[in-house]
C-alpha cells in the first residue's frame, strides 16, 4: 500500500504527486486553523450570549488573517536576560510537530490519478503511530525551551507546568494508543483506518471498549493544555504562561501552534477510534464523502473542545497531576491488560479481570493512605506554626481593673 | 439529574439560543431617553430673532464655570433679540461642562436648551469651544452639524426647551402649559407632563426608566428582550 521511501521507484508522475500533496496539505492546515480560530471566537461567544468577532469580512470569518496582519507587523521584543537562539528556536519546535503529525491522518480514501493509485494522505510510514508519538513529545520541547530561554520566571513557571503537565499525560494517551494497536494489529494509520472499515461497530471506540477512548479524550486535552486542563497559561498566577516574553510573529507562531494541535489531534481522534474517513457514501463523487465524513467527525471534536472550554473551570494543579498518575494511568494501563489478556484467550481474559479488582483494592487503600498521611503532615505543620499571644491575658487584666467585678 | 460537573455544559448551550442584546454601535444607536442633555444649542424665535438676551444666568450658575457670556446693548436699526439686551458673546467649553442642564434651568427665555447630540470628539482644543457661530441654531431650527460630529437622521430633532425639571415659573398650575414661543416651527414638541392627568408619554416620546429595563432582559427571565 504505502510506500513512503519510493522502494519500488520514483518518477516524475509520483513526485508531482507527492509535492501537491504536501502542498495541498499545508495549506489545508493554514486555512482550517484560521477557520478554527474564528469558529472558537464565535461558539464562545455563542455560549457566553455575545456576538463576537464580525467587522473583518463576512461573519467576522477574516478576523484572524487581520489579527495575523496586525501580529505580523508588531514589534519584535526579546528579554535581555533570554537565550537568544533558543528563544527563537522555540516557537518553531512547537509549530513544527504539529505540522508533521497531521502528515500520517488519513483524509480520505483512495483515489486514483493519472494510473497512480494515491492515498488521501502525505505519508503513510509503517510506523505512522511511532511517529505520532515521538512528535508529541517534541512538542514539549518547544513549550519548555520557550519558557526557559525567556530568562523570565513566570515563563519558567508556566513551562514547568506545562512539561510536567504533557509528559505526565502523554503516559496514560500513549497506552490508550497501545490498546488501538492491538486491536488493529498495525501501526500504520491507513490500515488502522482500514480494519474499522464498513460498520460503526468496527470502530475502535467499541472494540476497545469505550474506556480507552475516554482516557485518550482526556489525556489529548491535557496534551493540548486546552481548558480545563490550560494550567500552564493560568492567567490570573502566571500572567501568559510559557509565551510571555513572545510578541509578534513569533507569538503569532504559538498561536498557530496552539490551535493546529487541537486540529490534528482531533483528526487523530477521528482516526484511531472513529474510523477516520469511514462512513456511507453514494455512487457520484466516490471520492468526496470519506473526505466530508472525516472533516465532519473532526468538526463535532472541535466544537466539543470549545464547548468544554466555556462550561468548565480550569483546573487544580495537584488535582491534575493526582487525576493523571493515580486514575488515568492505573485505569489505562489495566484497561490494555484486560485487552491483552483477551487477544490471547478467554480464560486469560477473565484471569486478568479477577485479578485486576484486588489491584484496584490495593490502589485505592495505597491512595486513601497516602492521604490521611498527608493530611497529618499538614496538621502537624499547622500546629508547629507560632501563634499570636492569646488574648485571655488582656480580658482578665480589664476584669481585675473593674471595680466590684469580683461581685 | 444531571451531575454537577455537567452542569456548565447545560447553561452554555441554552445560551446559543438566548436573544443578544448588543447594538452594533457605530453602524446603530440605541434610542436616546427623552430627558438625556447633550450639547447645546442657541434657539431663535419664528422671525429669526435670537432668544438669548446676554443676562448671564447660565454662566452664573454653571456650576463647572464653562460658560462665559457678554452681554451687549442691541444696535438700533439692526437689532439681534427682541430685548434691550442680546449676548454678544457666548462661549461654553466641552472640555468643562458637564452637562448638568443648570444653564436651561437657569435662563428665562429658553434660549439656551440642550440637544441629544453626545458623540462629539474633537482633536484640538480650540475646537471644543463652541462659539456662538456653532451653537446658534441654523435658519431652519435645526442645530449646526460640525464636521466632528456624530448627527444620524433625526437625530437633529427635540432640541426645544420643553423640558424642565421644576414646574414653569416655580408653579405647579403651569403643568403642561407650553411656556415659550416654537423656534423657527422646528423641533417643539409638547411639554412633559408631571403626575397629573395631562401626561400625555405618547406625544412627548417619554419612557419610564422601568419599561426600558424590562426590554433589556430575556424572555426566559420574564422580560420582552428583542
Amino acid at each position: 500500500m504505502g510506500d513512503p521511501l519510493f522502494l519500488r521507484g520514483l518518477d516524475l508522475g509520483v513526485f508531482i504527486i507527492v509535492v501537491v500533496k504536501v502542498v495541498l496539505a499545508f495549506a489545508l492546515l493554514m486555512v482550517s486553523v484560521m477557520l478554527m480560530i474564528w469558529f472558537e471566537r464565535k461558539v464562545i461567544s455563542d455560549m457566553q450570549n455575545r456576538i463576537g468577532p464580525n467587522r473583518a469580512g463576512p461573519y467576522g470569518i477574516l478576523q484572524t488573517l487581520a489579527d495575523g496582519i496586525k501580529l505580523f507587523f508588531k514589534e519584535d521584543l526579546m528579554p535581555t536576560q533570554a537565550d537568544r537562539v533558543v528563544f527563537k528556536l522555540a516557537p518553531y519546535l512547537a509549530l513544527l510537530p504539529a505540522l508533521l503529525i497531521f502528515t500520517v491522518v488519513p483524509v480520505g480514501g483512495v483515489v486514483t490519478i493519472a494510473h497512480h493509485t494515491v492515498e488521501l494522505q502525505v505519508a503513510d510510514p509503517p510506523m505512522g503511530i511511532l511517529f505520532l508519538l515521538a512528535l508529541s513529545s517534541v512538542a514539549v520541547y518547544g513549550t519548555m525551551l520557550a519558557g526557559w530561554s525567556s530568562g523570565s520566571k513566570y515563563p519558567l513557571l508556566g513551562s514547568v507546568r506545562a512539561s510536567a503537565q504533557m509528559i505526565s499525560y502523554e503516559a496514560a494517551m500513549g497506552l490508550s494508543i497501545v490498546a488501538v494497536i492491538l486491536e488493529s494489529h498495525s501501526l500504520s494509520t491507513r490500515t488502522i483506518v482500514d480494519v474499522q472499515a464498513s460498520s460503526v461497530l468496527h470502530w475502535n471506540v467499541f472494540r476497545t471498549g469505550i474506556v480507552p477512548f475516554c482516557i485518550f479524550l482526556v489525556a489529548i486535552t491535557a496534551e493540548l493544555q486546552r481548558p480545563p486542563f490550560d494550567l500552564s497559561e493560568g492567567e490570573q498566577e502566571l500572567v501568559g504562561g510559557f509565551h510571555t516574553e513572545y510578541t509578534s510573529l513569533r507569538f503569532a507562531l504559538f498561536f498557530l501552534a496552539e490551535f493546529m494541535n487541537t486540529i490534528t489531534m482531533s483528526a487523530i481522534i477521528v482516526t484511531l477510534f472513529l474510523g477516520g474517513p469511514d462512513g456511507p457514501g453514494f455512487h457520484f463523487l466516490r471520492w468526496l464523502w470519506p473526505i466530508l465524513w472525516f472533516a465532519g467527525k473532526t468538526l463535532v471534536f472541535l466544537y466539543g473542545y470549545v464547548w468544554v472550554r466555556a462550561a468548565l473551570p480550569r483546573m487544580r494543579y495537584d488535582q491534575l497531576m493526582d487525576f493523571g498518575w493515580k486514575f488515568l494511568i492505573p485505569l489505562s494501563l489495566g484497561w490494555l491488560l484486560i485487552i491483552a489478556a483477551i487477544q490471547e484467550s478467554r480464560l486469560w481474559g477473565v484471569a486478568v479481570l479477577l485479578a485486576c479488582v484486588p489491584t484496584y483494592l490495593l490502589l485505592q487503600r495505597s491512595r486513601q493512605v497516602s492521604r490521611r498521611r498527608r493530611e497529618l503532615l499538614a496538621d502537624e505543620h499547622e500546629r508547629a506554626r507560632p501563634r499570636p499571644a492569646p488574648r485571655q491575658v488582656l480580658m482578665r487584666s480589664l476584669l481585675e481593673e473593674t471595680p466590684g467585678g469580683e461581685d | 439529574m444531571l451531575p454537577p460537573l455537567f452542569g456548565g455544559f447545560k447553561v452554555t448551550i441554552r445560551q446559543v439560543f438566548e436573544p443578544r442584546v448588543t447594538t452594533q454601535y457605530p453602524k446603530a444607536k440605541q434610542p436616546k431617553p427623552p430627558r438625556l442633555h447633550g450639547r447645546h444649542v442657541l434657539n431663535r424665535y419664528e422671525d429669526g430673532m435670537e432668544k438669548c438676551i446676554g443676562c448671564e444666568l447660565c454662566a452664573a450658575v454653571c456650576p463647572a464655570d464653562c460658560i462665559y457670556v457678554r452681554g451687549a446693548d442691541n444696535p438700533p436699526d439692526e437689532p439681534v433679540s427682541p430685548g434691550e439686551r442680546f449676548g454678544f458673546v457666548y462661549e461654553i467649553n466641552y472640555l468643562r461642562c458637564i452637562h448638568c442642564d443648570l444653564c436651561v434651568e437657569a435662563c428665562p427665555t429658553q434660549a439656551i436648551t440642550e440637544s441629544k447630540m453626545f458623540e462629539f470628539s474633537f482633536t484640538n482644543r480650540a475646537d471644543a469651544i463652541y462659539t456662538k457661530r456653532e451653537l446658534v441654531v441654523g435658519d431652519d431650527g435645526k442645530p449646526q452639524e460640525q464636521p466632528w460630529e456624530d448627527w444620524r437622521k433625526e437625530e437633529d430633532r427635540h432640541t426645544s426647551g420643553w423640558m424642565r425639571a421644576t414646574s414653569p415659573s416655580g408653579s405647579a398650575e403651569y403643568e403642561g402649559e407650553v411656556q415659550w414661543s416654537g423656534e423657527l416651527g422646528y423641533g417643539v414638541r409638547p411639554p412633559e407632563g408631571g403626575q397629573s392627568d395631562k401626561r400625555d408619554d405618547g406625544a412627548t416620546g417619554n419612557v419610564s426608566v422601568r419599561v426600558v429595563e424590562r426590554d433589556k432582559i430575556s424572555r426566559r427571565l420574564g422580560g420582552r428582550a428583542r
